[in-house]
């Protein structure tokens, strides 16, 4: 593009003048963002090269904290459960929340507002909340699984064992969040124009057809950030382990997940150091999976 | 908090199951799958990294002093001065959850009347020493006195943040306190704290289910075990007792056992559940859990609760503050538990142990140290004692144990049982010689790690013990002490 050139020096004096002004317009928020975010990160990797003893105190240790955590076993067993759970749970919600999606936005369905309403509902229960539910109907004693046994005389598998209780976690947050990302997939289809529907259905396409030819590939966009917050989510597990342990401290480990293992490392352990550096490295992890995932999520578009 | 609003054995009970129903509030994240407003989209957080660098420099030269200044180093003093410290008055802090310390409290600043106590809680167990540990690292914000478990009271000893009261006369006091409590507050040569109460163990067994299914009150753990047996054999829904592993009920038996898995001295640490006393222990407890007669089910839960109340819990083995527990928690079996003494792992024996109970402790940071060693004295060794009695804690101190006031009281929740008795006799039958490790509150907290396992797997007792001492030597070693 070309424009006409103005004389250099005024040029230079209006661009210095106007990045001031538009400095004064974000340091309230450059100064909060540094505050609250920056400044914790950069503390934790401050805290995370030093290591803190009962006998002995306070060390600078380098980076021996990260050859310890790349070491540990605990780190690596709730990384790979976070894994494992991702690879499960995630694409069972999202599918779910998708085919919701796509059912309201059909049209086809009589009470879809009160049918919208009752599957985001979940979401507007707390974590907390939610979880303690789930944990008191998961209970073979006194909850739901106990008075299906009792009523059919069959003996169901407990939930809270420790062979299954990633499946219950799975359960209560895809319980929680299909209405959450159902809301966002249907908000996505809600924008597409409906002339294309009309010069589809003019071109003899059925339903199914728009689904895959017109509505999937207009929502990419919202597919692919509600798999980046699952993702983000995932590795990020920490509310459902955590409120469940104290029900079933045998099953939940305190490296269940690797954010409970931050959390224990630093509030009964005391070792803060290392607490940090586990946080950094998932931090990292996550990062890069939630990155890799956006670059090949978006490659076709655009 | 479950409400219970008499309850001076809450605060002392063992570690692990003080998890409350309501959890603490967790710092790390909030929201699962949910957006947050402030996170970076990835694309921009490569080039935020290089920002992040300068600012971890800037950082790193002002966080570096916050490692100096933890607690004026104030010598001990002498009697004559705490009594001065007293008369000329001020003001301390107070940090404590034991709730009949209210009273204490009022009476000591009517007494004193130039005195002035905050008394403050921070927290129960583990919550109030993250407080204690955070305010002693940043070397203001302390409290001058704290309530301390006798488990937790070594790590505190250890890292210097409470003041050994040897100087302020506190070593003779020795034969004022009875064997357990007195022990536990003595780590390394130095008195630590003063024991505010105790736990010696008895064995609370719900009478009217020993009589419907003809069972004798247990005198060994053996029989104990035939009991368990016969019961779940007479009623599948009942059990003798509920156990998901608590590590602070495995530690007491060992305790009683006459095990000592663990030695301390000074940074040398050792554990051992290799030893007589874990052994008797695992070899009978874990025929109750293979068996599956011991019920799976969280102490201080509901459902702990309901199967106190409905007879599916018969017996439970616990330490003598529980009794205002049942008063509160289990109101509608009034009249149907008794007290025992606890089994025996020999025939003819009358071993006991201790589980639970607290102490108060003077911080070294304190600018005040004269006068909140006075206020101990008055809360733990005089007047104080008879309003915590009264309160219904069970005390720490010989000459109340001993009187006949003490002794005679008849529980009416146990029947008019003069229970006293029978915990007072506990008390006397501690087993010496115990030690807790000095990073006790950590190891107590991967318990159900380690020999959880054992509870809901084909996991041993003996093998989860094991991965128990591994872990607790790693984390000592880490924490640099000397390990074997």
């Amino acid at each position: 593009m070309t424009v006409a050139l103005p004389p250099a020096r005024s040029r230079t004096t209006r661009r210095s003048g106007r990045g001031w002004i538009g400095l004064g317009f974000t340091a309230p928020f450059l100064a909060v963002f540094a505050l609250v975010f920056l400044a914790p990160i950069a503390y934790s990797i401050y805290l995370s090269l030093f290591q803190d003893r009962l006998i002995g105190g306070t060390t600078f240790v380098g980076i021996d904290n990260y050859r310890q955590a790349l070491g540990d076993p605990q780190f690596w067993e709730g990384l790979g459960r976070v894994g494992l759970f991702l690879l499960v749970q995630v694409p069972i919600m999202l599918g779910i929340a998708l085919l919701v999606a796509l059912a309201l936005d059909s049209g086809r369905l009589y009470g879809r507002d009160f049918f919208r309403i009752t599957v985001f509902l979940p979401y507007a229960v707390p974590a907390v909340v939610a979880t303690l539910m789930w944990g008191f109907m998961y209970g073979t004693r006194f909850g739901l699984v106990a008075d299906l046994d009792h009523t059919f005389g069959i003996t169901l598998p407990d939930p809270l064992s420790p062979h299954l209780i990633l499946a219950g976690i799975g359960n209560i947050v895809t319980w929680e969040f299909i209405g959450y990302n159902m809301l966002i997939f249907y908000s996505a289809l809600r924008v597409i124009p409906h002339s294309l529907y009309e010069a589809a259905a003019i071109d003899g396409a059925g339903q199914w057809r728009i689904v895959g030819a017109i509505k999937l590939p207009a929502i990419r966009g919202a597919l692919v950030i509600a798999t980046i917050f699952s993702i983000i989510g995932s590795f990020q597990l920490f509310n459902e382990p955590s409120i469940l342990r104290p029900l079933v401290p045998d099953s939940v480990s305190t490296s269940y997940t690797p954010n409970l293992y931050t959390y224990s490392l630093a509030f009964s352990g005391q070792q803060e150091d290392y607490a940090a550096t586990v946080a950094i490295i998932m931090g990292l992890v996550t990062m890069v999976v939630a990155y890799a995932f956006q670059l090949r999520g978006m490659r076709k578009e655009a | 908090m479950t409400p219970t609003p008499h309850s001076p054995g809450r605060p002392t009970r063992p570690r692990g199951r003080t998890t409350l129903p309501i959890l603490p509030v967790l710092p790390i994240r909030t929201e699962h799958n949910g957006v947050n407003a402030l996170r970076v989209p990835a694309r921009h957080a490569v080039r935020g990294i290089g920002l992040l660098c300068a600012a971890a420099l800037s950082l790193t030269a002002c966080a570096s002093s916050s490692t100096t200044g933890s607690g004026s180093a104030n010598t001990a003093s002498s009697a004559s001065a705490v009594q001065a410290a007293l008369a000329k008055g001020g003001t301390i802090t107070v940090w404590a959850w034991e709730p009949t310390l209210k009273q204490v409290v009022t009476d000591f600043e009517a007494k004193y009347p130039k005195v002035h106590v905050n008394l403050v809680n921070a927290g129960t167990g583990d919550k109030q020493y993250t407080a204690l540990q955070n305010a002693v690292q940043a070397g203001n914000g302390g409290p001058d006195v704290a309530q301390i478990e006798y488990y937790a009271l070594g790590q505190f000893a250890l890292g210097k943040s409470v003041q050994d009261l040897s100087g302020f006369g506190a070593a003779s006091l020795s034969s004022s306190y009875s064997p357990g409590p007195w022990s536990s507050v003595n780590i390394g040569g130095g008195v630590y704290a003063l024991p505010m109460d105790s736990g010696p163990m008895a064995l609370f067994y719900n009478k009217k289910v020993f009589d419907k299914y003809g069972l004798t009150v247990p005198t060994t753990w053996a029989q104990y075990l035939d009991d368990a047996k016969k019961l779940h054999a007479a009623d599948p829904n009942a059990y003798i007792t509920n156990d998901t592993g608590d590590a602070g009920f495995t530690t007491s038996l060992i305790w009683q056992a006459g095990g000592h898995p663990y030695k301390v001295d000074g940074t040398k640490v050792s554990v051992d559940f290799t030893d007589a006393g874990s052994t008797a222990f695992t070899s009978t407890w874990q025929q109750l859990v293979s068996a599956k007669l011991v019920a799976p089910v969280n102490s201080w839960s509901d459902q702990w609760y309901k199967g106190l109340g409905d007879g599916t819990i018969a017996t439970l083995a616990s330490g003598a503050w529980m009794p205002a527990n049942f008063v509160s928690g289990v109101p509608g079996a009034s009249g149907d538990w008794r007290v025992a003494p606890l089994p025996q792992w020999q025939a003819g024996q009358n071993a006991s142990a201790e589980n639970g109970g607290s102490s108060l402790a003077v911080m070294k940071a304190s600018a005040n140290q004269d006068l909140a060693y006075g206020f101990l004295q008055f809360a733990n060794a005089g007047a104080g004692v008879q309003d915590r009695i009264k309160g219904g804690a069970f005390p720490a101190t010989t000459a109340d144990l001993n009187s006949s006031a003490f002794l005679n009281t008849a529980f009416p929740y146990f029947g008019g049982q003069k229970a006293n008795q029978i915990f007072a006799q506990s008390a006397k039958n501690v087993v010496k010689g115990w030690q807790y490790l000095p990073f006790q509150v950590y190891a107590n907290s991967i318990f159900n790690d380690t020999v959880g396992k054992a509870y809901v797997s084909s996991t041993t007792l003996t093998q989860g013990l094991q991965a128990w001492q591994d872990a607790s030597v790693k984390y000592g070693s880490q924490q640099g002490f000397t390990t074997g």
